[in-house]
């Protein structure tokens, strides 16, 4: 049973939209991606989200009455999950049809109450009382003992920002889209040393929806979905087990790869989600597409700009188009699109795309492998 | 040495006699007696082999710099301590947790990685958190 992506679409919008409550953005991408498929909510039996308000209100809000449902929240990595979770229910017989919705509200907040994390709990107890103050000061923790290790330079982590940068000034819907050189990104306000404003992402307001199905229901030139994986380290990043590589990244990649049967030279896209400019060096390393300590260099090297052999992160990813908090729906959604040639900066000839979604401070991962071929 | 406005944690059953550890000046980590092994942070069972035979034991308290960052934008609570170094330390039996450097003016060049540390406490409220002093300072912090 061939599983497919058949409908995939984000809000109209994105960036600062405080005239839309969490719900709503829900709502819009849930509804852009049925249209996109050339499907109604009649078609659609299973639903999954992550996050508030959750998959009940969302099937509920759109008239849905799910036979399936799942909630699995793992941070930004969750839809990942959802993609290979729903294929494995479809493949079950529990479904036949998920809806994957994303909507957040960023930046704004609206609707939408950040939820607290007591003194009693494990962060609580063991990292808030240190002064962290979110993923700027968490997910960040692990690069200067990988630039100890590997010799990855103060510039060489600047150049991700960049060549990042260079594909979003392709692309319309990028928030931010002007080039900027590595002594622009290094001249940005400190947020926390060794990371600059430009080496942290957005935060935005925006949502994204995707639709599985078997390739006998789509209705559209399908995307296929080859192989997934996933895995979990440490719930809190200072018990990560070695600062220079997520074991969750590695697993979720080599079953991703093992199912797909594919090797890495038969990769034309990638995305890796870039909460941090340290975390696509982590993902080239970890995916196996470069050797511990090369990923600095090869992204200075121009390989994953415009025009290189390992086109990575397209939209502009995390850094310059969007990352509203759970950023990993908007990778999936700008793999589906370059591997239909729908993309603002489209890759010439992409057959096989590679999703890396990392959830919490590398505390969960899911590794999607995508392709417009029949397996 | 106080910090009253500072998050203050609130130790659960588990992780009780850490907590009382600190507030009697000892950092306090659990061992397996199965596979000998230290392991951090409080847990019922050994994370390495699954033993629930495990035990408190007293830390020596030196401990080595592993990661840091220099935070430029405090938390609430540590507004009036200028960019502050939140460090991973690795104890000298082997495991590693969050902390703060204190005693020494933070900037990059006085942080080297794998520099020597020892612990000192810091009152909040009713509980003593555990921070990290160059090896070298004094015994003031």
């Amino acid at each position: 049973m061939n599983i497919v992506i058949a409908g995939a679409a984000e809000t109209d919008e994105l960036g600062k939209l405080p005239h839309m409550s969490t719900a709503q953005l829900h709502l819009q991408a849930a509804r852009n991606a049925l249209a996109d498929a050339g499907m109604t909510k009649a078609d659609i039996d299973g639903v999954a989200t992550v996050g508030m308000p959750g998959p009940i209100q969302i099937a509920h809000e759109l008239g849905i009455t799910p036979a399936w449902l799942d909630g699995t929240g793992v941070g930004g990595s969750s839809f990942l999950f959802h993609v290979r979770h729903a294929a494995a229910a479809i493949r079950a017989g529990l479904c036949t049809t998920v809806l994957i919705t994303h909507g957040e509200s960023g930046r704004s907040r609206i609707g939408a109450p950040r939820p607290a994390l007591g003194p009693d709990s494990l962060i609580g107890q063991f990292e808030l009382p240190y002064g962290v103050l979110g993923p700027p000061t968490m997910f960040t923790l692990t690069a200067l003992r990988y630039m100890k290790e590997t010799g990855l330079t103060h510039e060489q982590l600047a150049e991700v920002a960049v060549a990042q940068r260079r594909w979003a000034h392709l692309n319309p819907r990028a928030m931010y889209q002007d080039l900027i050189t590595v002594e622009d990104v290094l001249a940005s306000r400190m947020v926390a040393y060794p990371f600059h404003l430009l080496e942290c992402c957005l935060v935005t307001d925006g949502g994204g929806a995707l639709i599985v199905t078997t390739e006998e229901r789509a209705r559209r030139s399908p995307v296929y979905l080859l192989g997934s994986g996933e895995s979990a380290e440490s719930p809190i990043i200072s018990q990560m087990e070695d600062f220079t590589t997520s074991a969750a990244f590695r697993r979720s990649g080599e079953a991703a790869f093992a199912e797909a049967g594919i090797s890495h030279d038969d990769v034309d896209h990638l995305m890796i989600y870039d909460a941090f400019a340290h975390v696509p060096i982590y993902g080239l390393e970890d995916l196996g597409f470069v050797k511990r300590g090369e990923a600095g260099p090869f992204i200075a090297e121009g390989h994953t700009s415009p025009g290189g052999r390992l086109p990575l992160n397209t939209n502009g990813g995390g850094l310059s188009y969007t990352h509203t908090g759970m950023y990993g729906m908007f990778a999936i959604q700008e793999s589906v699109r370059q591997l239909r040639g729908e993309a603002a900066a489209q890759v010439p000839g992409v057959e096989v795309g590679v999703v890396l979604g990392n959830g919490g401070m590398f505390a969960s991962a899911a590794t999607l492998v995508l392709s417009n071929h029949r397996p | 040495m106080t910090a009253s406005h500072k998050p203050v944690p609130k130790p659960t059953p588990e992780t009780q006699p850490f907590w009382d550890g600190t507030a009697e000046g000892r950092l306090r980590i659990q061992r397996c007696l199965a596979c000998s092994r230290h392991y951090f942070y409080p847990r019922p069972a050994c994370p390495h082999c699954g033993s629930d035979d495990v035990t408190w034991v007293t830390a020596s308290g030196r401990a080595t710099l592993y990661s840091y960052v220099i935070n430029h934008r405090p938390a609430p609570g540590f507004e009036q301590d200028g960019p502050y170094a939140i460090a991973v330390v690795e104890l000298e039996e082997g495991v590693r947790m969050m902390t703060n450097i204190v005693g020494v003016e933070i900037t990059p060049e006085n942080l080297p990685l794998d520099m020597e540390l020892r612990v000192v406490f810091e009152q909040r409220g009713d509980v003593h958190v555990p921070l990290f002093t160059p090896a070298s300072a004094g015994a003031a912090v």
